[in-house]
């Protein structure tokens, strides 16, 4: 055997869940290489370059961010595996967030990284629940939400045993949804857990230089820890034999041979590169959710506009919240706004320019079949509709055509965008709705991590790459 | 090696893993578990350490032997001493 093309374990994927099991596996000694099909690393969560601008993708606020000597919490423990030292990542706390409902964003429930802000929200503004609330708080931070082996059950319902306004419940549902759910309408509740937690318990933050910071911390571990990454080059076919991953296949057409192979590509996208011989494999259908996002880049802070409060918006004008695949390719009638700038970065520190983000619910078949020319025009309109339906919820400017003038430039991803540049099938970016939290396969040494297995958020991504290489390979010395 | 050294050998690695602990005061013979917060993947990780810096083995039934800095020492002394004397 070419000692050369043998690992003792193949990662396919270099995002925050493939990083993170390299850094662990190569830490201990193994031979690790991380295949990734792409220029760039960080998957669903990375970056890119227009015109020399840099725009960050995914990331609008890293979760589950806890002060310094917070322990126990997903944060920390992530820290500890990866050997991080927290200042590394130089995290930087949200102003505040807030949850607006209604035309114009009548019911708005405020909240920061202290939890007590929150309460104090619901005990205003929905005084008959405040009890509920409390009881729901009691009931999420009780859950075993990191056992791999719990099954199924409706967040909707266990919420509504402790809620009983169903304006509430959805503005609670709203963020832990946008943030994280691979499921239309309702969630398993451990699932709801993690994201409560992640949300609201715990809080925003991010990096000044956003999820490049990140990506460089984890680049600089893996390459000190001796781990080996090979760029545009994917992983074409995984051959099977004996129930086994015998080889891989490169896009280049080299064979691969590992002891283990760890699938941070999603489930049915690691399904589809089996190739037995014998059998197809069962089909794991693809989420139904994607999303477009706009871009706006200010030529000034958004401060100077009257907007220099809020971080996140998590936004909906509908009766009910209607968390779905959208029938057109775009639903603006709920979202997520997203404002950097107010990212606490102290005093001296500001991001140079303004820049206003905003999320909305898409239909990936919808943006999928367009002919190019059509897409360009679609993406221009969609990007005023959602613009103008996200306006809403944000203070009034003092003059109606001011946020034009102020634009420098713009940009939008779509569904086909997430799929074009993360290979994720119908630009699902929380990958199906089934989860599969031991990361099994049909192949013994075949394993997922990532998105599939269900730990979500970035520092959910990267515990579940440490998860399934301690599970799987660590453990078993 | 003395059952000190190897007590110290336990706490450097228990400083690497978790560097937000405070371990200047660890009582020897207190379940490390109650006075520091070190869940199964910290234990994981003792383990884990000790064979890459130190090529000592500890088998997963044998885990419940590094509950205290006193009983990793009783546990874990003769181990090193074994090692020492194959080399």
């Amino acid at each position: 055997m070419n000692t050369r093309s043998h690992y003792d374990v193949a990662i396919i994927g270099a995002g925050m869940s493939g990083l993170a099991a390299g850094i662990r596996l190569a830490h201990f000694g193994k031979k690790v290489c991380i295949f990734e099909r792409h220029n760039a690393v960080g998957g669903l969560n990375s970056f890119y370059s227009i015109a020399g601008r840099r725009f960050d993708v995914g990331l609008h606020a890293m979760t589950n961010f806890v002060k310094p000597g917070v322990k126990g919490t997903p944060l920390g423990k992530l820290l500890r595996q990866l050997r991080i030292d927290r200042d590394e990542f130089a995290l930087c706390e949200q102003r505040q967030s807030r949850i607006a409902f209604g035309r114009h964003g009548e019911t708005s429930l405020r909240f920061t990284n202290d939890f007590a802000v929150l309460e104090a929200e619901v005990a205003a503004r929905f005084p008959r629940q405040i009890d509920g609330f409390r009881g729901l708080t009691s009931a999420v931070r009780e859950y075993p939400d990191v056992a791999l082996d719990t099954g199924y059950v409706s967040a909707r319902e266990v919420v509504r045993r402790h809620i009983g306004d169903p304006l509430l419940e959805d503005m609670l549902f709203c963020p832990v949804m946008y943030y994280g759910s691979a499921t239309e309408h309702d969630m398993d509740f451990g699932q709801f857990v993690i994201m409560f937690k992640a949300l609201f318990l715990e809080g925003f933050a991010r990096p000044y230089e956003g999820v490049r910071v990140i990506l460089r911390v984890l680049l600089d571990k893996y390459r000190a820890a001796g781990g080996e990454r090979r760029m545009k080059t994917g992983v074409k076919h995984i051959v099977a034999r004996d129930g086994r991953a015998a080889e891989l296949i490169l896009d280049s057409n080299e064979h691969i041979t590992a002891d283990h192979v760890l699938s941070s590509i999603g489930a049915p996208e690691t399904a589809r590169l089996i190739q037995s011989g014998h059998h197809a494999a069962p089909a794991v259908m693809p989420g139904r959710l994607s999303f477009v996002e706009t871009i706006t880049i200010l030529d000034r802070q958004p401060a100077a506009l009257g907007w220099g409060s809020d971080t996140i918006v998590f936004f909906n004008d509908s009766p009910r919240f209607d968390y779905a695949r959208p029938a057109e390719e775009v639903d603006p009638r709920s979202g997520v706004i997203c404002i950097p700038n107010n990212f606490d970065f102290g005093l001296d520190r500001q991001l140079p320019e303004g820049i206003f983000r905003c999320t909305c619910l898409a239909n990936y078949d919808r943006w999928a079949q367009l002919p190019e020319d059509v897409y360009r025009v679609d993406k221009q309109r969609w990007y005023a509709a959602i613009q103008a339906s996200a306006r809403r919820f944000l203070p009034p400017l003092a003059e109606a055509d001011l946020l034009s003038r102020a634009t420098v430039t713009t940009d939008m991803f779509t569904p086909r965008t997430i799929t074009k540049y993360t290979g994720h099938l119908a630009g699902a970016i929380y990958g199906a709705a089934e989860k599969n939290r031991q990361g099994r396969t049909e192949l013994v040494n075949l394993y997922l991590c990532g998105t599939d297995q269900g730990f979500l958020g970035i520092v959910g991504a990267m515990l579940s790459g440490i998860s399934m290489a301690n599970l799987h390979i660590l453990q078993k010395g | 090696m003395t059952k000190d050294e190897c007590k110290k050998v336990v706490v450097d690695i228990i400083a690497d893993i978790a560097p937000d602990e405070d371990l200047s005061n660890l009582k020897p013979d207190v379940r490390l578990r109650d006075q520091l917060q070190l869940d199964s993947m910290d234990f994981l990780d003792i383990v884990m350490e000790l064979r890459k810096r130190h090529g000592i083995e500890v088998p997963e039934a044998d885990y419940i032997q590094l509950a205290s800095l006193d009983s990793c020492a009783e546990y874990l002394t003769p181990k090193f001493n074994a090692l020492a004397a194959k080399r």
